[in-house]
Protein backbone atom coordinates (compact mmCIF):
# COMPACT_ATOMS: atom_id res chain seq x y z
CA UNK A 1 0.00 0.00 0.00
CA UNK A 2 2.73 2.08 1.18
CA UNK A 3 4.91 1.40 -1.60
CA UNK A 4 2.37 2.00 -4.32
CA UNK A 5 1.61 5.50 -2.76
CA UNK A 6 5.02 6.30 -3.50
CA UNK A 7 5.05 4.91 -6.88
CA UNK A 8 2.68 6.83 -7.69
CA UNK A 9 3.85 10.20 -6.20
CA UNK A 10 6.74 10.03 -8.64
CA UNK A 11 4.82 9.60 -11.72
CA UNK A 12 4.19 12.67 -13.44
CA UNK A 13 0.66 12.85 -14.30
CA UNK A 14 0.83 13.09 -10.05
CA UNK A 15 3.14 16.01 -10.03
CA UNK A 16 1.23 17.59 -12.78
CA UNK A 17 -2.19 17.21 -11.03
CA UNK A 18 0.02 18.39 -7.79
CA UNK A 19 1.28 21.23 -9.05
CA UNK A 20 -1.95 22.66 -11.20
CA UNK A 21 -3.50 22.04 -7.40
CA UNK A 22 -1.25 23.91 -5.13
CA UNK A 23 -0.67 26.83 -8.13
CA UNK A 24 -4.71 27.15 -7.79
CA UNK A 25 -4.30 27.36 -4.44
CA UNK A 26 -2.07 29.84 -4.54
CA UNK A 27 -4.24 32.13 -6.25
CA UNK A 28 -7.52 31.34 -4.02
CA UNK A 29 -5.82 32.98 -1.42
CA UNK A 30 -5.70 36.49 -2.41
CA UNK A 31 -8.37 36.30 -4.99
CA UNK A 32 -10.99 34.37 -3.08
CA UNK A 33 -10.63 36.96 -0.36
CA UNK A 34 -11.36 39.79 -2.86
CA UNK A 35 -14.34 37.60 -3.93
CA UNK A 36 -15.52 36.85 -0.05
CA UNK A 37 -15.34 40.61 0.61
CA UNK A 38 -17.22 41.74 -2.55
CA UNK A 39 -19.61 39.38 -1.90
CA UNK A 40 -19.25 37.84 -5.64
CA UNK A 41 -18.61 34.09 -4.78
CA UNK A 42 -22.62 33.85 -7.14
CA UNK A 43 -20.61 35.53 -9.45
CA UNK A 44 -17.94 33.42 -9.54
CA UNK A 45 -20.26 30.57 -9.98
CA UNK A 46 -22.45 31.67 -12.75
CA UNK A 47 -19.19 32.69 -14.78
CA UNK A 48 -18.09 28.88 -13.85
CA UNK A 49 -21.06 27.27 -15.00
CA UNK A 50 -21.88 29.13 -18.32
CA UNK A 51 -18.13 27.73 -19.16
CA UNK A 52 -19.77 24.38 -19.56
CA UNK A 53 -21.44 26.37 -22.31
CA UNK A 54 -17.96 27.74 -23.65
CA UNK A 55 -16.68 23.92 -23.71
CA UNK A 56 -19.87 22.94 -26.16
CA UNK A 57 -19.41 26.19 -28.51
CA UNK A 58 -15.39 25.13 -28.50
CA UNK A 59 -16.02 21.42 -29.72
CA UNK A 60 -18.75 22.35 -32.64
CA UNK A 61 -16.48 24.81 -33.77
CA UNK A 62 -13.37 23.10 -33.43
CA UNK A 63 -11.28 25.46 -31.44
CA UNK A 64 -8.87 24.67 -28.90
CA UNK A 65 -10.84 23.65 -25.66
CA UNK A 66 -8.58 25.97 -23.07
CA UNK A 67 -8.44 28.81 -25.67
CA UNK A 68 -12.49 28.60 -26.03
CA UNK A 69 -12.77 28.32 -22.20
CA UNK A 70 -11.33 31.38 -22.03
CA UNK A 71 -12.96 33.16 -24.60
CA UNK A 72 -16.10 32.00 -23.47
CA UNK A 73 -15.18 32.87 -19.53
CA UNK A 74 -14.17 36.42 -20.65
CA UNK A 75 -17.28 37.24 -23.00
CA UNK A 76 -19.72 35.97 -19.76
CA UNK A 77 -17.87 38.17 -17.95
CA UNK A 78 -18.46 40.87 -19.81
CA UNK A 79 -22.44 40.20 -20.46
CA UNK A 80 -23.12 39.32 -16.89
CA UNK A 81 -21.25 43.13 -15.88
CA UNK A 82 -23.14 45.14 -18.58
CA UNK A 83 -26.53 43.20 -17.73
CA UNK A 84 -25.52 43.90 -13.69
CA UNK A 85 -25.06 47.93 -15.04
CA UNK A 86 -28.16 48.48 -15.74
CA UNK A 87 -30.40 46.44 -13.37
CA UNK A 88 -33.77 45.39 -14.38
CA UNK A 89 -33.77 42.65 -12.06
CA UNK A 90 -32.37 41.62 -8.84
CA UNK A 91 -28.54 40.84 -9.15
CA UNK A 92 -28.83 37.23 -7.97
CA UNK A 93 -31.93 36.18 -9.40
CA UNK A 94 -30.27 37.46 -12.56
CA UNK A 95 -27.05 35.19 -11.84
CA UNK A 96 -29.18 32.20 -10.61
CA UNK A 97 -30.96 31.88 -14.36
CA UNK A 98 -28.15 33.14 -16.04
CA UNK A 99 -25.74 30.12 -14.06
CA UNK A 100 -28.56 27.19 -14.25
CA UNK A 101 -29.69 28.28 -17.94
CA UNK A 102 -25.76 28.33 -19.61
CA UNK A 103 -25.31 25.37 -17.26
CA UNK A 104 -28.08 23.35 -18.93
CA UNK A 105 -27.85 24.32 -22.36
CA UNK A 106 -23.96 23.14 -22.23
CA UNK A 107 -24.90 19.97 -20.99
CA UNK A 108 -27.47 19.32 -24.25
CA UNK A 109 -25.13 20.89 -26.65
CA UNK A 110 -22.03 18.21 -25.00
CA UNK A 111 -24.75 15.53 -25.51
CA UNK A 112 -25.78 16.47 -29.30
CA UNK A 113 -21.96 16.25 -29.98
CA UNK A 114 -21.73 12.62 -28.82
CA UNK A 115 -18.71 12.17 -28.77
CA UNK A 116 -17.46 13.73 -25.09
CA UNK A 117 -20.41 12.00 -23.52
CA UNK A 118 -18.47 10.08 -21.33
CA UNK A 119 -16.58 13.29 -20.22
CA UNK A 120 -19.32 15.30 -18.84
CA UNK A 121 -18.40 14.24 -15.55
CA UNK A 122 -14.85 15.62 -15.88
CA UNK A 123 -16.11 18.70 -16.68
CA UNK A 124 -18.51 19.07 -13.59
CA UNK A 125 -16.66 17.60 -11.20
CA UNK A 126 -12.73 17.65 -12.72
CA UNK A 127 -10.12 15.43 -13.99
CA UNK A 128 -7.33 16.62 -11.73
CA UNK A 129 -5.43 13.53 -12.95
CA UNK A 130 -5.76 14.45 -16.79
CA UNK A 131 -4.02 17.46 -16.23
CA UNK A 132 -0.77 17.59 -19.26
CA UNK A 133 1.67 19.95 -19.72
CA UNK A 134 0.16 22.28 -21.52
CA UNK A 135 -2.88 22.74 -18.79
CA UNK A 136 -0.11 23.02 -16.60
CA UNK A 137 1.45 25.72 -18.63
CA UNK A 138 -2.08 27.63 -18.57
CA UNK A 139 -2.57 27.63 -14.75
CA UNK A 140 0.81 28.79 -14.13
CA UNK A 141 1.07 31.53 -16.47
CA UNK A 142 -2.70 32.80 -15.16
CA UNK A 143 -1.27 32.10 -11.86
CA UNK A 144 1.61 34.59 -12.24
CA UNK A 145 -0.16 36.87 -14.38
CA UNK A 146 -3.50 36.96 -11.45
CA UNK A 147 -0.91 37.25 -8.55
CA UNK A 148 0.89 40.13 -10.41
CA UNK A 149 -2.18 42.07 -11.01
CA UNK A 150 -3.18 41.97 -7.64
CA UNK A 151 -0.31 42.39 -5.99
CA UNK A 152 0.18 45.73 -7.66
CA UNK A 153 -3.10 47.05 -6.93
CA UNK A 154 -3.35 45.50 -3.95
CA UNK A 155 -3.83 48.53 -1.78
CA UNK A 156 -6.32 50.72 -4.23
CA UNK A 157 -8.25 47.53 -4.78
CA UNK A 158 -8.68 46.90 -1.14
CA UNK A 159 -9.75 50.83 -0.61
CA UNK A 160 -11.79 50.19 -3.12
CA UNK A 161 -13.68 47.41 -1.85
CA UNK A 162 -14.24 48.97 1.96
CA UNK A 163 -15.57 51.76 0.15
CA UNK A 164 -16.82 52.74 -3.37
CA UNK A 165 -16.89 56.52 -2.58
CA UNK A 166 -13.57 57.01 -0.53
CA UNK A 167 -11.15 55.71 -2.80
CA UNK A 168 -12.93 57.31 -6.06
CA UNK A 169 -12.87 60.48 -4.32
CA UNK A 170 -8.96 59.82 -3.63
CA UNK A 171 -8.46 59.39 -7.06
CA UNK A 172 -9.29 55.51 -7.16
CA UNK A 173 -9.80 54.05 -10.68
CA UNK A 174 -12.97 52.17 -9.19
CA UNK A 175 -14.69 51.12 -12.66
CA UNK A 176 -11.17 50.33 -13.73
CA UNK A 177 -10.28 48.13 -10.83
CA UNK A 178 -13.64 46.35 -11.10
CA UNK A 179 -13.25 45.26 -14.80
CA UNK A 180 -9.36 44.02 -13.89
CA UNK A 181 -10.74 41.61 -10.94
CA UNK A 182 -13.34 40.72 -13.48
CA UNK A 183 -10.58 39.39 -15.83
CA UNK A 184 -8.64 37.49 -13.30
CA UNK A 185 -11.34 35.85 -11.93
CA UNK A 186 -12.68 34.40 -15.39
CA UNK A 187 -9.09 33.53 -16.20
CA UNK A 188 -8.75 31.64 -13.08
CA UNK A 189 -11.78 29.69 -13.44
CA UNK A 190 -11.45 28.89 -16.94
CA UNK A 191 -7.84 27.47 -16.27
CA UNK A 192 -8.99 25.74 -13.27
CA UNK A 193 -11.88 24.12 -14.71
CA UNK A 194 -9.43 20.53 -15.07
CA UNK A 195 -8.62 20.63 -12.00
CA UNK A 196 -12.11 20.73 -9.52
CA UNK A 197 -14.97 20.76 -12.61
CA UNK A 198 -16.83 23.72 -13.61
CA UNK A 199 -19.55 22.79 -10.21
CA UNK A 200 -16.76 23.34 -7.48
CA UNK A 201 -14.32 25.94 -8.70
CA UNK A 202 -16.27 28.74 -6.77
CA UNK A 203 -15.74 26.83 -3.95
CA UNK A 204 -12.17 26.09 -3.74
CA UNK A 205 -11.77 30.16 -4.05
CA UNK A 206 -14.37 30.60 -1.31
CA UNK A 207 -13.69 27.97 1.63
CA UNK A 208 -9.93 28.92 2.29
CA UNK A 209 -10.77 32.66 2.83
CA UNK A 210 -13.81 31.63 4.75
CA UNK A 211 -11.72 29.77 7.03
CA UNK A 212 -9.07 32.03 7.39
CA UNK A 213 -11.46 34.41 8.05
CA UNK A 214 -11.18 34.21 12.16
CA UNK A 215 -7.51 33.73 12.60
CA UNK A 216 -6.50 37.21 10.62
CA UNK A 217 -6.27 40.48 12.23
CA UNK A 218 -5.81 42.23 8.37
CA UNK A 219 -6.66 41.88 4.91
CA UNK A 220 -3.12 40.57 4.16
CA UNK A 221 -3.11 38.07 6.40
CA UNK A 222 -6.14 36.32 5.66
CA UNK A 223 -5.00 36.59 1.82
CA UNK A 224 -1.76 34.70 3.40
CA UNK A 225 -3.29 32.09 5.23
CA UNK A 226 -6.13 31.39 2.61
CA UNK A 227 -3.49 29.95 0.22
CA UNK A 228 -1.85 28.03 2.80
CA UNK A 229 -5.12 26.66 3.58
CA UNK A 230 -6.01 26.14 0.06
CA UNK A 231 -2.42 24.31 -0.61
CA UNK A 232 -3.45 22.32 2.98
CA UNK A 233 -6.32 20.89 1.12
CA UNK A 234 -4.79 20.41 -1.81
CA UNK A 235 -2.16 18.01 -0.82
CA UNK A 236 -4.81 16.28 1.73
CA UNK A 237 -7.33 15.96 -1.03
CA UNK A 238 -5.05 14.45 -3.33
CA UNK A 239 -3.44 12.12 -1.02
CA UNK A 240 -6.66 11.07 0.69
CA UNK A 241 -7.76 10.59 -2.87
CA UNK A 242 -4.75 7.94 -3.92
CA UNK A 243 -5.53 6.14 -0.58
CA UNK A 244 -9.38 5.81 -0.88
CA UNK A 245 -9.49 5.72 -4.61
CA UNK A 246 -11.64 8.69 -4.61
CA UNK A 247 -12.44 11.53 -7.20
CA UNK A 248 -9.38 14.14 -6.46
CA UNK A 249 -11.82 17.17 -7.39
CA UNK A 250 -14.25 16.62 -5.07
CA UNK A 251 -11.93 15.34 -2.29
CA UNK A 252 -9.92 18.43 -2.00
CA UNK A 253 -13.40 20.30 -1.68
CA UNK A 254 -14.29 18.05 1.27
CA UNK A 255 -11.00 18.45 2.89
CA UNK A 256 -10.93 22.31 2.47
CA UNK A 257 -14.64 22.61 3.76
CA UNK A 258 -13.27 20.15 7.32
CA UNK A 259 -10.68 23.28 7.50
CA UNK A 260 -13.23 25.48 7.24
CA UNK A 261 -15.59 23.61 10.00
CA UNK A 262 -12.41 22.76 12.01
CA UNK A 263 -11.48 26.95 12.19
CA UNK A 264 -14.83 27.22 14.14
CA UNK A 265 -13.39 24.94 17.43
CA UNK A 266 -10.11 26.75 17.20
CA UNK A 267 -9.68 29.50 19.46
CA UNK A 268 -10.00 32.63 17.77
CA UNK A 269 -6.80 34.43 17.35
CA UNK A 270 -7.25 37.87 19.72
CA UNK A 271 -4.70 41.06 20.03
CA UNK A 272 -3.78 42.61 23.68
CA UNK B 1 -21.80 43.06 -6.87
CA UNK B 2 -19.67 45.53 -9.03
CA UNK B 3 -20.15 49.47 -8.56
CA UNK B 4 -23.58 49.29 -10.66
CA UNK B 5 -25.92 50.44 -8.46
CA UNK B 6 -28.16 53.66 -9.19
CA UNK B 7 -26.45 55.75 -6.92
CA UNK B 8 -22.82 54.49 -8.12
CA UNK B 9 -19.91 56.16 -8.91
CA UNK B 10 -19.21 57.64 -12.19
CA UNK B 11 -15.88 56.44 -13.90
CA UNK B 12 -13.39 58.88 -13.35
CA UNK B 13 -13.56 59.67 -17.17
CA UNK B 14 -17.37 61.14 -16.68
CA UNK B 15 -16.48 63.10 -13.50
CA UNK B 16 -13.70 65.12 -15.20
CA UNK B 17 -15.40 65.80 -18.13
CA UNK B 18 -18.82 67.00 -15.21
CA UNK B 19 -16.35 69.36 -13.38
CA UNK B 20 -15.06 72.29 -15.17
CA UNK B 21 -12.20 73.78 -13.69
CA UNK B 22 -13.10 77.27 -12.08
CA UNK B 23 -10.06 79.54 -13.97
CA UNK B 24 -11.12 83.43 -13.66
CA UNK B 25 -14.04 83.38 -11.29
CA UNK B 26 -13.49 84.31 -7.55
CA UNK B 27 -9.89 83.32 -6.56
CA UNK B 28 -11.28 82.01 -3.57
CA UNK B 29 -14.36 80.16 -4.24
CA UNK B 30 -13.71 76.41 -4.25
CA UNK B 31 -16.44 74.58 -5.00
CA UNK B 32 -19.50 75.89 -7.10
CA UNK B 33 -22.83 74.65 -8.11
CA UNK B 34 -25.16 76.56 -10.35
CA UNK B 35 -28.92 75.53 -11.27
CA UNK B 36 -28.56 72.00 -10.47
CA UNK B 37 -31.71 69.92 -11.22
CA UNK B 38 -31.87 66.19 -10.43
CA UNK B 39 -34.72 63.27 -10.82
CA UNK B 40 -35.05 60.27 -9.95
CA UNK B 41 -37.50 58.61 -11.47
CA UNK B 42 -40.65 60.71 -11.52
CA UNK B 43 -39.29 62.30 -8.45
CA UNK B 44 -37.86 65.95 -8.85
CA UNK B 45 -34.85 65.58 -5.95
CA UNK B 46 -32.95 69.03 -6.54
CA UNK B 47 -34.72 71.86 -8.32
CA UNK B 48 -32.16 74.92 -9.65
CA UNK B 49 -29.54 74.40 -6.34
CA UNK B 50 -26.95 76.95 -6.88
CA UNK B 51 -24.37 77.34 -3.69
CA UNK B 52 -20.64 77.93 -3.70
CA UNK B 53 -18.14 77.51 -0.56
CA UNK B 54 -14.94 79.85 -0.53
CA UNK B 55 -11.83 79.16 1.54
CA UNK B 56 -12.16 79.19 5.17
CA UNK B 57 -16.00 79.05 4.59
CA UNK B 58 -17.89 76.78 6.90
CA UNK B 59 -21.51 75.92 4.55
CA UNK B 60 -24.34 73.61 6.51
CA UNK B 61 -26.92 72.12 4.52
CA UNK B 62 -29.92 71.64 6.93
CA UNK B 63 -33.17 69.98 5.67
CA UNK B 64 -35.95 67.45 6.35
CA UNK B 65 -35.25 63.52 5.35
CA UNK B 66 -35.28 63.11 1.78
CA UNK B 67 -34.88 66.67 0.76
CA UNK B 68 -31.79 65.79 -1.49
CA UNK B 69 -29.11 67.02 1.01
CA UNK B 70 -26.87 63.92 0.29
CA UNK B 71 -27.53 64.27 -3.66
CA UNK B 72 -26.93 67.64 -3.47
CA UNK B 73 -23.39 66.75 -1.89
CA UNK B 74 -22.76 64.32 -4.62
CA UNK B 75 -23.28 65.73 -7.45
CA UNK B 76 -21.10 68.56 -5.78
CA UNK B 77 -18.41 65.81 -5.49
CA UNK B 78 -19.27 64.18 -9.18
CA UNK B 79 -19.90 61.06 -7.66
CA UNK B 80 -23.24 61.61 -9.39
CA UNK B 81 -23.99 63.40 -12.77
CA UNK B 82 -26.99 66.17 -12.56
CA UNK B 83 -29.12 66.29 -15.06
CA UNK B 84 -28.76 69.64 -15.72
CA UNK B 85 -26.76 72.88 -13.62
CA UNK B 86 -23.05 73.07 -14.18
CA UNK B 87 -20.41 72.05 -10.97
CA UNK B 88 -17.26 73.73 -10.94
CA UNK B 89 -14.34 72.98 -8.74
CA UNK B 90 -10.77 75.06 -8.19
CA UNK B 91 -8.52 73.03 -10.36
CA UNK B 92 -6.59 69.98 -8.74
CA UNK B 93 -9.00 70.60 -5.82
CA UNK B 94 -8.00 68.26 -2.63
CA UNK B 95 -10.90 67.07 -1.11
CA UNK B 96 -11.76 65.22 1.95
CA UNK B 97 -15.24 62.99 2.06
CA UNK B 98 -16.67 61.84 5.29
CA UNK B 99 -20.00 59.51 3.66
CA UNK B 100 -23.39 59.10 5.27
CA UNK B 101 -22.68 55.34 5.84
CA UNK B 102 -20.19 53.08 6.06
CA UNK B 103 -20.59 49.09 5.72
CA UNK B 104 -18.37 47.47 7.27
CA UNK B 105 -17.82 44.42 5.71
CA UNK B 106 -17.57 41.85 8.34
CA UNK B 107 -15.88 39.46 6.22
CA UNK B 108 -13.00 41.95 5.85
CA UNK B 109 -10.73 42.27 8.86
CA UNK B 110 -9.25 45.56 9.26
CA UNK B 111 -7.82 47.34 11.75
CA UNK B 112 -8.28 51.26 12.33
CA UNK B 113 -4.41 51.45 11.64
CA UNK B 114 -4.71 50.06 7.84
CA UNK B 115 -7.80 51.71 7.10
CA UNK B 116 -6.04 54.83 7.74
CA UNK B 117 -2.91 53.41 5.67
CA UNK B 118 -5.65 52.83 2.71
CA UNK B 119 -5.85 56.71 2.38
CA UNK B 120 -3.53 57.90 -0.20
CA UNK B 121 -1.62 59.97 2.06
CA UNK B 122 -0.40 57.35 4.45
CA UNK B 123 2.43 59.39 6.08
CA UNK B 124 2.40 57.71 9.50
CA UNK B 125 3.56 61.04 12.01
CA UNK B 126 0.06 62.48 10.34
CA UNK B 127 -1.98 59.12 11.19
CA UNK B 128 -0.70 59.63 14.49
CA UNK B 129 -1.52 63.29 15.08
CA UNK B 130 -4.35 63.17 13.25
CA UNK B 131 -5.53 60.57 15.62
CA UNK B 132 -4.43 61.62 18.80
CA UNK B 133 -6.43 65.42 17.96
CA UNK B 134 -9.55 63.28 17.34
CA UNK B 135 -8.93 61.19 20.54
CA UNK B 136 -8.74 58.14 19.30
CA UNK B 137 -5.13 56.88 19.09
CA UNK B 138 -6.53 54.09 21.42
CA UNK B 139 -8.45 52.89 18.39
CA UNK B 140 -5.44 52.27 16.40
CA UNK B 141 -5.40 48.23 16.73
CA UNK B 142 -8.46 47.66 16.66
CA UNK B 143 -11.16 45.99 14.29
CA UNK B 144 -13.16 48.52 12.32
CA UNK B 145 -16.30 46.25 12.43
CA UNK B 146 -15.30 46.22 16.50
CA UNK B 147 -15.38 49.86 17.36
CA UNK B 148 -18.52 52.15 17.63
CA UNK B 149 -20.82 54.18 15.25
CA UNK B 150 -19.78 57.68 17.34
CA UNK B 151 -16.17 56.15 17.38
CA UNK B 152 -16.19 55.43 13.25
CA UNK B 153 -17.53 58.68 12.64
CA UNK B 154 -14.40 59.72 14.40
CA UNK B 155 -12.38 57.35 12.26
CA UNK B 156 -13.90 58.45 9.00
CA UNK B 157 -13.15 62.12 9.73
CA UNK B 158 -9.60 61.34 10.38
CA UNK B 159 -9.53 59.66 7.22
CA UNK B 160 -10.75 62.58 5.55
CA UNK B 161 -8.35 65.09 6.93
CA UNK B 162 -5.40 62.62 6.22
CA UNK B 163 -5.26 64.58 3.35
CA UNK B 164 -4.74 67.39 4.35
CA UNK B 165 -7.87 68.82 2.03
CA UNK B 166 -8.80 72.29 0.92
CA UNK B 167 -12.09 71.16 1.01
CA UNK B 168 -13.90 69.04 3.77
CA UNK B 169 -17.32 67.57 2.82
CA UNK B 170 -19.08 66.19 5.62
CA UNK B 171 -22.39 64.17 5.66
CA UNK B 172 -23.79 64.32 9.17
CA UNK B 173 -20.18 64.00 11.00
CA UNK B 174 -22.03 63.59 14.01
CA UNK B 175 -24.60 60.81 13.84
CA UNK B 176 -24.07 58.26 16.23
CA UNK B 177 -21.78 60.45 18.36
CA UNK B 178 -23.66 61.55 21.89
CA UNK B 179 -24.80 65.16 22.70
CA UNK B 180 -21.41 66.66 24.67
CA UNK B 181 -19.62 64.75 21.73
CA UNK B 182 -21.48 66.64 18.96
CA UNK B 183 -21.30 69.68 20.80
CA UNK B 184 -17.60 69.42 20.66
CA UNK B 185 -16.78 67.58 16.95
CA UNK B 186 -18.56 70.79 15.45
CA UNK B 187 -15.99 73.02 17.74
CA UNK B 188 -13.33 70.71 16.49
CA UNK B 189 -14.51 70.98 12.32
CA UNK B 190 -14.50 74.85 12.90
CA UNK B 191 -11.30 74.99 14.81
CA UNK B 192 -9.66 72.77 11.82
CA UNK B 193 -11.55 75.12 9.61
CA UNK B 194 -10.33 78.04 10.72
CA UNK B 195 -6.78 76.74 11.13
CA UNK B 196 -5.42 75.65 7.57
CA UNK B 197 -7.99 78.05 5.79
CA UNK B 198 -10.64 74.76 4.71
CA UNK B 199 -13.39 74.93 3.39
CA UNK B 200 -16.35 72.63 4.69
CA UNK B 201 -19.36 71.55 3.10
CA UNK B 202 -21.52 69.64 5.65
CA UNK B 203 -24.86 68.07 6.31
CA UNK B 204 -26.51 68.06 9.51
CA UNK B 205 -29.81 67.89 10.93
CA UNK B 206 -29.31 69.86 14.17
CA UNK B 207 -28.97 73.74 13.48
CA UNK B 208 -29.00 74.62 17.58
CA UNK B 209 -25.77 72.33 17.66
CA UNK B 210 -24.03 73.63 14.25
CA UNK B 211 -25.46 77.14 14.75
CA UNK B 212 -22.05 78.54 16.63
CA UNK B 213 -19.74 76.82 13.96
CA UNK B 214 -21.56 77.47 10.92
CA UNK B 215 -20.84 81.03 8.39
CA UNK B 216 -23.40 80.43 6.11
CA UNK B 217 -26.72 78.13 6.09
CA UNK B 218 -28.95 76.74 3.73
CA UNK B 219 -32.08 75.16 4.25
CA UNK B 220 -33.02 72.76 1.86
CA UNK B 221 -36.23 70.95 0.70
CA UNK B 222 -35.83 69.98 -2.79
CA UNK B 223 -35.42 73.85 -3.53
CA UNK B 224 -33.30 76.56 -1.41
CA UNK B 225 -36.10 77.34 0.96
CA UNK B 226 -33.97 79.94 3.06
CA UNK B 227 -30.16 80.90 2.96
CA UNK B 228 -28.12 83.36 5.23
CA UNK B 229 -26.50 83.75 8.45
CA UNK B 230 -27.53 81.01 11.04
CA UNK B 231 -29.36 83.41 13.35
CA UNK B 232 -31.59 84.55 10.29
CA UNK B 233 -32.58 81.26 9.17
CA UNK B 234 -33.79 80.15 12.67
CA UNK B 235 -36.15 83.46 12.38
CA UNK B 236 -36.75 82.45 8.69
CA UNK B 237 -40.46 82.08 8.17
CA UNK B 238 -39.47 79.41 5.47
CA UNK B 239 -37.40 77.75 7.91
CA UNK B 240 -39.86 77.79 10.51
CA UNK B 241 -42.70 76.53 8.45
CA UNK B 242 -40.01 73.60 7.32
CA UNK B 243 -39.59 72.46 10.48
CA UNK B 244 -42.99 73.37 12.57
CA UNK B 245 -42.96 76.63 14.46
CA UNK B 246 -42.89 74.99 17.91
CA UNK B 247 -39.81 72.99 17.35
CA UNK B 248 -37.33 75.37 15.28
CA UNK B 249 -37.85 77.83 18.30
CA UNK B 250 -37.35 74.27 21.03
CA UNK B 251 -34.36 73.81 19.03
CA UNK B 252 -32.75 77.21 18.27
CA UNK B 253 -33.18 77.98 22.22
CA UNK B 254 -31.94 74.97 23.10
CA UNK B 255 -28.89 75.30 25.61
CA UNK B 256 -26.90 72.05 26.67
CA UNK B 257 -27.15 72.46 30.38
CA UNK B 258 -24.55 70.18 32.20
CA UNK B 259 -22.13 70.69 35.67
CA UNK B 260 -19.99 68.88 33.75
CA UNK B 261 -18.69 68.26 29.91
CA UNK B 262 -16.93 64.94 28.56
CA UNK B 263 -14.49 64.64 25.96
CA UNK B 264 -14.82 62.92 22.60
CA UNK B 265 -13.60 59.32 24.33
CA UNK B 266 -16.59 60.23 27.14
CA UNK B 267 -14.13 60.81 30.17
CA UNK B 268 -15.03 63.54 32.29
CA UNK B 269 -13.26 66.90 31.61
CA UNK B 270 -11.49 69.20 34.50
CA UNK B 271 -14.06 71.98 34.84
CA UNK B 272 -13.36 75.25 32.81
CA UNK B 273 -14.36 79.01 34.25
CA UNK B 274 -15.05 81.29 31.52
Amino acid sequence: MNNSILQLLITDFVIYALLAGLSLALVSGPLGSFIVWRRMSYFGDTLAHSSLLGIALGIITDINPQLSVILSCLAFAAILTLLDRKPSIATDTLLGILAHSTLALGIILLALTGSVRLNLEAYLFGALLTVDRTDLFWILAVTVFACAVLYGVWNRMLSATVHTELATIEGVNVERLNLLLVLVIALTIAVSMKIVGVLLITSLLIIPPAAARRFAHTPEQMAILASVIGALSVLAGLLGAFALDTPPGPSIVVVATTLFLVSFFLPERHRS
Amino acid sequence: MLCSRTHGPLPASTRSKMLMQISSANSQTLLSVENICKQFGDRKVLDHITLRVDEGQILTLIGPNGAGKTTLVRIALGLVEPDSGIVTQRPALRVGYMPQKVHVESTLPITVDRFMRLADNSDKKLIDSTLSMLNIAPLRQKQLVAISGGELQRVLLARALLRKPQLLVLDEPAQGVDLAGQAELYQLISRISKQSRCGVLMISHDLHLVMSSTDEVVCLNHHVCCHGKPEQVSNDPAYLDLFGDATAKALAVYTHDHNHEHDLTGNIKPVQHE
